[in-house]
């Protein structure tokens, strides 16, 4: 959302010489407008007060336990360092991509059908529902020869579920905003900055380097944020690609290349096993977790305003 | 903005259309050739990983479809007991039963992304045109970061709330022991329903709806809306008749994702919708808006564990494949009618 400048069409007009339907319609709106406040306000809330209850330094930094009881089944350290390993492997990979994308659409785009259809590559990624791909990463990971990505057997089994898998899958689903965010930036720096770069003999590739990603790092950054707050949200990759194990289940060999060829679990598919509906059925844990992923959701969204504030004060090309 | 003391003619009109400037001199070069046969060659390879995805699903899948034909669309049987017959036929070795009938399933899309969608298409238009119209400065900057968190809090958060609000809330209020004693042995009602799902879904799919009819109300054009007002009509009818008619290709655009978005949306509904493979009849009355059901995206997660056997791998694949060319629909659908909008509307 752009902060365009207010519309001002004329003065305030008197809404008491409206007729009765638009002032029921105007009603309307404000009930609308408070009940969406309502609800975010209520999802908040409830979340950090049950957060409060039931968060502290012990639940965050002990291993969570298959358990029957409150008791017994540890804490959420696991599905924390699971959501953090998950978020930074599918921005490493989306990152780099999407910006590279953008750069291709806005800076270069020829011939023209391919950036058409490129373009409609990157929307068609953005529909297609997460589940879809996890589906689709289970059969790519499982061949052969990603073998070395995951769990393999002796005979030639390949497991098809780790890190590497959830982070190659997630980071499709942060790959079209950071590309549509990049684009915008790009696309809002005038031409004639380009040509300045040209005429004193700068390369294309070095001016986009220098000059054109830099002055669109605002935009860039939104992307990343947006992204990043969809991968730590999904769950449904992480159920299929991740295994939703309660630990970190390392797949052995090298110390942390084990761990992210080896299954594991997050904040989102913790909160999905020990909501009343899953096979855990922990509550409380499920509130803890859940409080923690809401901070976290909300540290993005203020850092994507304080990103927009930002670059609004510092000003815009024109 | 101070006002320069020389004119300069006005170049921004020349210069910024890059398909009618000559590309510059600087592209030329060897080093920059390799640029961009590089950057080209990482889109042309997500490309290739679109269409392989979309072959993959599609070719995983169809041994379902070609068991089953149009039935598979179709109704008949439990699709429970299908579904857990597919898995164990897989389990026990060659003699594969692939009878699988999604009808409760696909009924159970339509009905709870059907439901949803016009709820939140209505409520975003009206939200929508207060955020850029009607609200004062204040409800302005409290409602675009609610909308911008709304549709940033993730879907298994809403589905806990779900389960844990929603859910009970409905289950002990809103459903009598009578009714739920007249369905009994047939399927529970106990609160995890269509109402739930409902409701839940559309607080899902509304902030990216008003997020993108804001942009496109803001986007017309100041002049006809003045247009209007200057001929007297009021400002409430002016944005309805000219900026909401003016914005028709944001609205489908918006709804169009919003959608896709539920189309694919598995975890939530997984945790509220009720689980079972049930098709809610509206012959039922009022007891219809409480019965559980399964839409085909949440199918998928809760069977997942069945992938390892063939029939099963292949139900839920095609299960996939239905999702996939739905969502592929409705975006055509939506592309080719902006496209008419403004072809007719001459430029948005």
């Amino acid at each position: 959302m752009e902060a365009s400048p207010t519309r001002h069409t004329g003065a305030v007009e008197a809404t008491a010489a409206w007729r009765l339907a638009d002032r029921i319609g105007l009603a309307v709106c404000w009930f609308l407008g408070i009940l969406f406040c309502a609800i975010a306000a209520a999802i908040v809330i409830y979340f950090l007060v049950q957060g409060i209850k039931y968060v502290n330094l012990d639940v965050l930094t002990t291993s969570p336990k298959a358990g029957f009881s409150q008791k017994t089944t540890g804490g959420i350290l696991d599905p924390l360092i699971g959501t953090v390993l998950v978020g930074a492997m599918g921005m490493a990979i989306a990152l780099p991509a999407g910006i590279g994308i953008a750069v291709w659409l806005s800076e270069y785009g020829r011939p023209a059908w391919l950036a058409r259809a490129a373009e409609s590559t990157i929307e068609a990624i953005a529909g297609i529902p997460t589940i879809v791909l996890a589906l689709f990463g289970i059969v790519l990971f499982q061949s052969a020869a990603l073998g070395f990505l995951s769990r393999e057997t002796s005979d030639g089994i390949v497991f098809g579920r780790s890190f590497f898998a959830a982070a190659a899958m997630l980071s499709l689903v942060a790959l079209p905003l950071i590309v549509a965010s990049t684009r915008e930036g790009l696309q809002a720096i005038p031409q004639h900055v380009r040509e300045a770069s040209y005429a004193v003999g700068k390369t294309k590739a070095a001016t986009t380097r220098r000059i054109l990603l830099p002055a669109s790092r605002p935009q860039v950054a939104t992307g990343a944020m947006l992204g990043l707050g969809r991968i730590i949200g999904d769950t449904a990759i992480i159920v299929v690609l991740l295994g939703a194990t309660l630990n970190l289940d390392s797949a052995g060999g090298v110390w942390g290349l084990g761990t992210l060829r080896g299954t594991g679990g997050t904040l989102t598919s913790f909160v999905y096993q020990n909501s009343p509906t899953g096979d855990l059925n922990q509550p409380e844990k499920a509130y803890a977790a859940a409080f923690v992923l809401m901070v976290m959701v909300l540290v993005l969204n203020a850092a994507v305003d304080v990103i927009h504030r930002r670059a609004a004060r510092t000003g815009t090309w024109t | 903005m101070t006002t320069a003391p020389i004119q300069f003619p006005s170049a921004e009109g020349l210069l910024l259309d890059p398909e009618e400037q000559p590309l510059p001199a600087a592209g030329t070069r060897t080093s920059d050739r390799r640029v961009e046969l590089l950057l080209g060659a990482l889109v042309v390879g997500f490309m290739v990983l679109l269409i392989a995805m979309v072959a993959t699903i599609f070719v995983k899948g169809w041994p379902s479809f070609a068991h089953n034909g149009l039935a598979w669309f179709g109704s008949g049987g439990n699709v429970d007991d299908q579904l857990r017959i597919n898995d164990l036929s897989g389990q026990q070795g060659t003699n594969y039963v692939w009878t699988f009938h999604a009808w409760p399933l696909i009924w159970s899309t339509i009905l709870i992304v059907g439901a949803a969608t016009g709820i939140a298409l209505v409520s975003s238009l009206f939200v929508a045109v207060f955020i850029v119209e009607f609200a004062p400065e204040w409800m302005r900057n409290i409602l675009q970061p609610v909308v911008r968190l709304l549709a940033s809090v993730p879907s298994v958060i809403y589905g806990l709330l779900g389960v844990l609000v929603v859910v009970p809330f409905i289950g002990n209020h809103l459903i009598s022991e009578t009714s739920k004693a007249s369905v009994a042995g047939i399927i529970s009602l106990s609160g995890y329903s269509l109402l739930a799902a409902v409701l839940i879904l559309t607080v899902m799919i509304a902030p990216i709806m008003i997020s993108v009819f804001c942009d496109g109300l803001r986007a017309v054009r100041p002049a006809w809306i003045e247009g209007s007002l200057a001929a007297g009509v009021n400002r409430w009818r002016t944005i309805w008749k000219i900026g909401v008619r003016a914005a028709r290709p944001a609205i489908v655009a918006g709804t169009v994702l919003a959608v896709a978005r539920a189309l694919g949306e598995a975890v939530m509904l997984a945790m509220v919708s009720g689980g079972v493979g049930f098709a809610p009849n509206p012959a039922d009355g009022l007891i219809f808006f409480v019965e559980p059901s399964r839409p085909l995206a949440p199918t998928i997660i809760t069977h997942i564990d069945s992938l390892a056997s063939k029939p099963s791998n292949a139900t839920l694949y095609a299960i996939a494949c239905v999702l996939l060319f739905s969502a592929a629909m409705f975006s055509l659908t939506g592309y080719v009618a902006r496209r008419a909008m403004r072809a007719r509307a001459g430029t948005t």
